[in-house]
């Protein structure tokens, strides 16, 4: 078979939902696969009908717990799912443990479910690089719901905002005096909030207090839409309907309020924007291996030139 | 058309490392685990008491290179022969590598690497040793699969 037709029948197995062919797209779009481009650009075009989640919160918040629940609770409803779980790739190895799907076995032998575990890759903010392209290959494979679960680590992981159409961010019970997700920082992200492990104590309280704070800076919220606090037992499914009727309530929303053009523009000029920039610095490595560099930063170091110049003349086309 | 930006090396080795069996604890194969990572793969651990059908949908769904069981409650002549089957199967068996570790006798070894299991690696394997014979098998069957042009 020649290239563009292993593609062609590569694409056309991610569409009929085949898991081997989805599972193969994806490590082609992690790695920057050759020909990759044209086999995405087909997939796209055949995107864009999946309810897109994000699931945010600290690392043992339950976010996997809450995902494999949500994907229980969403196939009784007849919803196929696909399912994004990113952890960080260590800084010093590359390498990664990915242990979310510890917490999502449920699902084995269900053709309505794909899970896939995602390295960082060295991303910050939650995500990883591919997650984007990842999330069309499993809306172009006909899932109706893609949820990604974030990294879970550090402040302002906020990426998730600008990859989904409704963001759900945990909290749990007993972590001090603030809420977990003002602490983070992303309060302002979540279009629902979940208060998990509710059966701990002190869970009542998180409830109030998170409550209280969204009554006194969320006044104006884009669409009318007031960002509910649900409680659940991820563990046992307990709220998990009522967080499933929420996400679709969401979404009407979004789309009766005219709010969902206005997101998916700017998921669109996120992503547009995030290639673009590394494509120049790419661009700027096979730059920085060459002798025009070589000499601008002679010159800069001779004073003959500042800095900014020479970053400038390195960017400009040469002559 | 131009590349997407990102890396143009070969991918980092993707393993998934699972614990059959009814023993109960991982102190063992999350050590494994570890090692592996800290060697630049990417490790997906399932956790424990996991099934042959569970393992192989996630070794599919995370098209991973190669397979490590861990088992060391003696079911390992049921366990790795469905798993194989179902590999089979799925036409996957030649691109994933399977791997064992765990206790069982010399007849048994014989046995299941003659029915495709690449490597047996006994309970007390050093993990830089498991670690080179990852990336060795690895190393071998994406060969064997870009000259084939499955890959
Ligand atoms: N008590 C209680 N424990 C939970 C609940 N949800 C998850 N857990 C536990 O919290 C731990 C971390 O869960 P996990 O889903 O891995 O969290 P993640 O790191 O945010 O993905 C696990 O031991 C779960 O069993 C809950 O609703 N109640
Ligand atoms: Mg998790």
């Amino acid at each position: 078979m020649t290239k563009t037709a292993m593609q062609k029948e590569l694409v056309e197995r991610v569409r009929e939902g085949q898991p081997l062919a989805i599972a193969r797209m994806i490590s082609r779009v992690e790695s920057g696969a050759p020909g990759v481009v044209e086999e995405i650009a087909e997939l796209y075009a055949a995107s864009g009908r999946a309810h897109v989640v994000g699931v945010t919160g600290a690392p043992g918040s339950g976010k996997s717990t809450l995902v494999s629940a949500l994907t229980t609770c969403l196939r009784r409803r007849g919803e196929s799912v696909g399912v994004l779980a990113i952890d960080p790739s260590s800084p010093f190895s590359g390498g990664a443990f990915l242990g979310d799907r510890i917490r999502m076995q449920d699902h084995a032998g269900d053709q309505g479910v794909f899970i896939r575990s995602m390295a960082s890759r060295g991303a910050l903010g939650g995500l990883s690089r591919a997650t984007a392209d990842a999330t069309a290959v499993l809306d172009a494979a006909g899932k109706d719901y893609v949820v990604i679960e974030t990294v879970g680590v550090g402040q302002g992981e906020v990426d998730i905002a600008r990859a989904a159409h409704t963001t759900i961010v945990l909290s749990i019970p007993g972590t001090g005096d603030d809420v977990q997700a003002v602490k983070a920082g992303v309060l302002e992200i979540a279009d629902i909030h979940v208060v998990n492990k509710a059966d701990r104590e002190g869970a009542n309280r998180a409830i109030i207090d998170l409550r209280g704070m969204l009554r006194l800076s969320l006044a104006g919220a884009p669409g009318g839409w007031a960002p509910p606090v649900i409680p659940t037992v991820a563990a046992s499914g307990d709220g998990i309907d009522e967080l499933v009727q929420s996400m679709q309530a969401h979404f009407r929303a979004l789309v009766s309020s005219g709010e969902l053009e206005r997101r998916e523009r700017a998921m669109a000029a996120a992503r547009v924007t995030s290639i673009a920039q590394a494509l120049v610095v790419d661009r700027f490595r096979s730059y920085e291996s060459g002798r025009r560099f070589t000499s601008l930063i002679d010159e800069v170091y001779r004073r003959e030139l500042d800095p900014f110049s020479a970053a400038n003349a390195l960017l400009r086309p040469s002559a | 058309m131009e590349s997407l930006p990102v890396g143009s090396q070969s991918p980092p080795i993707r393993v998934l490392v699972a614990k059959a069996g009814l023993d109960g604890h991982d102190r063992g194969v999350k050590i494994v685990a570890r090692a592996l990572r800290d060697a630049g793969m990417e490790v997906i651990y399932t956790g424990l008491h996991r099934t042959p059908a569970q393992i192989v949908d996630a070794a599919v769904q995370e098209d991973v290179d190669a397979v490590g069981i861990s088992l060391l409650s003696g079911a390992h002549m049921t366990v790795f022969p469905e798993v194989i089957r179902l590999l089979t199967e799925l036409g996957v068996a030649q691109d994933i590598c399977l791997i064992g570790g765990g206790v069982m006798p010399d007849k048994d070894v014989d046995t299941l690497t003659a029915m495709g299991v690449a490597a047996i690696l006994g309970q007390d394997t050093p993990p830089d040793v498991i670690v080179e014979t990852v990336r060795r098998l690895v190393a071998e069957r994406r060969r064997a699969a870009s000259a084939a042009g499955r890959k």
